[in-house]
């Protein structure tokens, strides 16, 4: 245990995710050597994430302004959704490149265990956008693009039946399977199980 | 199969120990808190990645040291795979086989298979159905390690759903209406994951049922003749005959579609006492005896004999899939009397390569003669 200022801060290092005791130890120090403008940029940062980041009003997704990048560009398809759990995963989609339509970030999945139900969810936000038209246009396809966990499916499996009602929506669920470039013999048996039994002809 | 190496170290109260096993017999004699146990121990560890004595890993690294390390050398159709596994307290283990690290340590599974008899078993008898019901999963990873994500995931989905209707059921009392809007979502993914759990175990208590029967047989001749059978929470609405050996295999389809019915039934009470009430993990392998049930009825040789025949009866299940796996005799020759000692010392002796552990070797029959070892001070002797 160390005195004062530098266990607080170990603390807190080792309050967030990723970051053990010894990594916490490591940054600590790091920081009480590091020159004093370099703090300052990072305490600027940290401010500024709680003060000057904004949800977008549309998605959910996190914005610099009350809507987000993708919501604003309109060369994307308004008609098309991609619904998935966390702002990190509209990044990782996008990554792909392959996705032109937008998105909706749920903020979470459903957990009992953790309290979270479908009223802490943006589900509402996402009925509400199906049921609006956007430029004259309404929204043809949900892609579904929850975690493949069991809080991910039984998210996906509870929107389902909330859009059944929607007359000529096509919602759509993201295959899961084996991963490209790997090898067969290297696949769990979770994963090759999961892509058997979600075999297709062709 | 059989093991033909075993090294040890920091391995519960051995700082050190080596081993080399021959096919047929092995017999560890020492006297008792000599660490016998804890070389078989050390084998189960790497067949099953648990120990049948403790839950958690941590017992098994001596006191004091940062991590246990167990390698073995399993011969299977005349060919020798290594297997090294690094146990670390509190940290993932690390696998290696043939020197080679393995992405994850559940890799080695399948590699070393063992039936492993020790006096805990009673508690397969005379315990609570959780088990027997242990029992069955455990005997479902062993033939398809597949079953440990289904396990898992219906756990997972049991877990979720028990806070649901903790939540539901307290906002009732409250006077509150409690939101269960998405209940049905839970009772579809329950329904899923454990309608293939219990198809997996009916279709199991279906194949072992007959050489449970014959396994207690041969080893209580003069005893009441041994039934298993398989009890599923959902009563009434269970289809028929699955889980018999003359019946049908069990459909997955027709049990879901049973398991939402019944779900559907209870679902006040569920909410009323917060608990779910349907599903595998109330289920329970009964034991008969005659027309009688084992728990509360079986004497105490005939309770041994039933565990016994239930682990000779999974011996000879996953022989008949193939790769005979090694049988583990841990300490029951002193529990048995000498009728039951001889039975079960001509099953053992027909084994591909047996191990077993004893305080004294008058206890053990002498149809079971092969290779002795000395177990004393934290040594071992080959005698």
């Amino acid at each position: 245990m160390y005195e004062g200022p530098v266990q607080d801060l170990i603390d807190e290092l080792g309050r967030l995710p990723g970051v053990g005791p010894k990594s916490a130890q490591r940054i600590a120090f790091h920081l009480l050597a590091a020159e004093p403008a370099d703090i300052g940029r990072l305490q600027d940062a940290l401010q500024k994430v709680k003060e000057g980041v904004v949800f977008c009003d549309v998605c959910g997704n996190v914005s610099a302004e009350t809507t987000c990048r993708i919501c604003r560009d309109t060369r994307r398809d308004v008609t098309l959704i991609c619904v998935v759990e966390e702002p990190k995963d509209v990044l990782a989609v996008e990554r792909t490149r392959e996705f032109k339509g937008r998105y909706h970030v749920l903020g979470g999945a459903l957990d009992p265990l953790s309290g979270v139900g479908p009223d802490q969810l943006r589900i509402r936000q996402l009925l509400q956008r199906i049921g609006n038209q956007v430029d004259g246009k309404d929204v043809a396809e949900i892609i579904i693009a929850t975690d493949p966990n069991t809080e991910g499916e039984a998210t996906a499996t509870y929107l389902v039946r909330m859009l059944r009602d929607f007359p000529g929506l096509t919602v759509t669920r993201l295959a899961s399977g084996l991963p490209m470039g790997g090898d067969l013999e290297f696949a769990d048996e979770l994963t090759l199980g999961r892509a058997m039994s979600g075999r297709r002809v062709v | 199969m059989y093991v033909r190496h075993l090294q040890v170290s920091d391995f519960r109260s051995w700082e050190r120990a080596d081993l080399a096993f021959e096919p047929g017999v092995s017999v560890l004699v020492g006297p008792n808190g000599q660490g016998k146990t804890n070389l078989v121990e050390a084998l189960g560890y790497v067949a099953t990645l648990g120990s049948h004595r403790v839950a958690t890993d941590l017992p098994l690294i001596r006191h004091g040291s940062p991590r246990a390390v167990v390698r073995t050398a399993v011969v299977n159709d005349g060919r020798e795979l290594l297997v090294e596994l690094e146990i670390t307290a509190g940290k993932a283990n690390r696998a290696r086989v043939n020197r080679g690290p393995v992405p994850r340590p559940r890799d080695v599974l399948g590699i070393l298979r063992t039936v492993l008899f020790a006096p805990e078993d009673l508690a397969l008898v005379r315990g609570d159905p959780g088990e027997r019901r242990r029992f069955l999963d455990d005997m479902l990873v062993a033939r398809a390690p597949r079953y440990a994500g289904v396990r898992s995931d219906y756990e997972r989905v049991l877990k979720q759903r028990g806070a649901l209707l903790k939540t539901a059921g307290a906002a009732r009392r409250a006077g509150r209406s409690g939101d269960i809007s998405t209940l049905d979502v839970w009772d579809g993914h329950l329904a899923k994951h454990g309608a293939e759990l219990l198809a997996a175990r009916l279709d199991l208590v279906a194949d072992i049922a007959p050489h449970v029967a014959a396994s207690y047989a041969e080893v209580a001749p003069e005893s009441r003749p041994a039934r298993i059978g398989y009890r599923s929470s959902l009563g009434e609405s269970q289809p028929e005959g699955f889980g018999r050996p003359d019946g049908p295999r069990a459909d997955r389809e027709a049990l879901e579609a049973a398991m939402l019915t019944e779900l559907h039934r209870v679902r006040p009470q569920e909410i009323d006492r917060g608990v779910c009430l349907v599903g595998p993990h109330r289920d329970e392998l009964e034991l008969a005896l005659g027309e009688l049930p084992a728990k509360g009825y079986a004497s105490h040789g005939e309770s041994w004999s039933f565990a016994l025949a239930l682990r000779l009866g999974g011996y000879e299940l996953l022989r008949g899939d193939g790769a005979e796996p090694v049988l583990v005799l841990d300490d029951v020759f002193a529990e048995l009397d000498r009728g039951r000692r001889r039975q079960l010392a001509k099953v053992a002796a027909a084994a591909e390569q047996v191990l077993i552990t004893a305080a004294v070797a008058e206890d053990v029959p002498e149809e079971l003669d092969g290779a002795r070892f000395e177990v004393r001070h934290g040594e071992v002797h080959s005698a």
